[in-house]
């Protein structure tokens, strides 16, 4: 008879220490392409505990952030610091992140999860357990043989936010992960994030979905037209935000 | 046209019996042509990667030089190569002209840019879609070569047969460096020249007939080898 109880999340997806790399501080932070200035951070440090919901309409740099921290975009003027060093490769590679796009590889389900592990160094007598919990985790566990790119819309998301789980990031940036899903599909999204915040993955994440980011959010980033605007705990932003632009985005107003 | 229906009669017949002397041919120009497609392969499609995903000056040069050596012509390939390996030339001391390794050579150098070239097409298709989350992963631009390499595996099979179906129909290069030695350097394509100019049609009919039984199975292979590719990875 198997042992059928359930696996612990902690035992697959975070055995993450205290977070190294935080504080994240950015300084003079500027980013621009096709002659426009896109982003302009003078100052911002992202220090709270628990997840960091960057909010703003369509065009406010949102994504350019997350990817300027992240360091798949190089910055026009400024520097990230994290933890008061300059990010370095053993930095990046304690960080993950999730499109809103997913791009999975042209392999299996699990052959997306043994990936990341055998480049993250796991010894193979290792990876094949790891896999297999971190399937059970994501509700993925009859679909390991299965082609990746064969998943449902929101198997396919769960599956990148496994893979980006799976080498217990200490960082996490999601970019709008559940925007082209369905409701059921986002909580299950939101749970996997919520249960990786608990184990300790600092989670920064970008949705234009106000619910969501009252769901998920301990703190709000709000930005427009490339610019900060407030970064307020979640449980002060949604009663009284702090600038207009706020205001009139929590309103419904529709901002241009 | 009496004349032809005999050879063709008689060119059956030699498939069908097998004939010694026939299939030692095809069983040679089999041999150095894959030879020199593995070869290829194995040299064009990191080559080609790596080209597809690296960012240095002279890249767009490079690509556009690439594509044209596509279509190199198989004697002036065949030419170059024999100047190289004759007892005069700078490889002379190797012994190699009129041996198959020498045909070997001569088709790895007419295929490898044809490889390298599609193959740097497939990977920097992929290339586009795969380029943020490699980089999330932590993996350098050079880095990424093996994982594009791999999941492009089925599109770059077409590259490989590609480059097969050229080495196989090719006649200039072979024949220069590789002599047209009856029982040693024979193959199918300098066979069917060599026996039409004699007047004996029913060998070069068989050894056509089997060129083109060839091609068409390549042909063949490659799209069914798209489809597969498309049903499997859902690219």
């Amino acid at each position: 008879m198997r042992d059928l109880r359930l696996p612990d999340p902690r035992s697959c997806i975070a055995a993450t220490p205290a977070v190294r790399d935080l504080p994240i501080a950015v300084q003079g932070l500027r980013f621009e392409s096709g002659g426009k200035t896109l982003l302009d951070v003078p100052e911002l440090t992202i220090d709270a505990a628990g997840p960091t919901m960057i909010l703003g309409p369509n065009g406010a740099g949102k994504s350019v952030l997350v990817r300027l921290l992240h360091g798949l975009l190089e910055p026009a003027a400024g520097q990230i610091t994290l933890a008061g060093r300059r990010p370095d490769r053993a930095a990046r590679i304690r960080q993950a992140m999730v499109f809103q796009r997913p791009v999975l590889l042209r392999r299996s389900v699990a052959g997306n999860l043994h990936y990341v592990l055998r480049i993250r160094g796991v010894p193979r007598a290792e990876r094949r357990s790891r896999v297999r919990d971190l399937l059970a985790h994501g509700d993925l566990a009859g679909k390991g043989h299965q082609p990746a790119r064969s998943l449902s819309g929101g198997e396919e998301q769960r599956l990148a936010l496994l893979r980006a789980l799976a080498a217990s990031p200490e960082i996490l940036f999601l970019d709008e992960p559940t925007s082209s899903l369905d409701p059921a599909a986002t909580q299950r999204i939101e749970a996997l994030i919520l249960g990786a915040a608990r184990a300790g993955t600092k989670v920064i994440m970008v949705t234009h979905d106000l619910g969501q980011a009252r769901r998920l959010g301990q703190e709000i980033l709000f930005l427009n037209a490339g610019r900060v605007e407030e970064q307020t705990p979640a449980a002060r932003f949604f009663p009284r935000p702090a600038s207009a632009a706020a205001r009139a985005f929590v309103d419904g107003q529709l901002l241009v | 046209m009496q004349d032809f229906a005999s050879s063709l009669d008689r060119s059956i017949g030699l498939i069908i019996s097998g004939d010694a002397e026939l299939w030692a041919i095809v069983l040679l120009s089999l041999r150095v042509s894959l030879s020199a497609v593995v070869i290829a392969a194995v040299i064009g499609m990191p080559l080609g990667a790596a080209l597809a995903v690296a960012r240095f000056p002279g890249r767009q040069v490079l690509i556009v030089l690439l594509n044209a050596l596509m279509g190199l012509p198989p004697v002036v390939v065949g030419l170059l190569l024999y100047l190289m390996l004759s007892n005069a030339g700078p490889l002379g001391m190797l012994q190699l002209l009129y041996t198959p390794t020498a045909m070997i050579l001569a088709q790895v150098v007419l295929v490898m840019p044809i490889i390298a070239a599609l193959s740097r097409q497939v990977v920097e298709t992929l290339d586009r879609e795969y380029s943020e989350q490699l980089r999330s992963f932590g993996l350098s631009r050079l880095g990424s070569v093996p994982t594009l390499l791999w999941d492009g595996r089925f599109s770059l099979l077409t590259a490989f047969l590609a480059g097969f179906g050229r080495a196989i129909a090719e006649v200039g290069a072979v024949m220069i460096v590789g002599g047209n030695i009856n029982h040693v350097t024979r193959v199918m394509t300098t066979t069917i020249a060599l026996e039409t100019s004699k007047g004996n049609l029913a060998l070069a009919l068989a050894l056509g007939t089997i060129l083109i039984v060839l091609a068409i199975a390549v042909n063949a292979a490659t799209s069914l080898m798209g489809g597969t590719a498309r049903r499997l990875a859902h690219a």
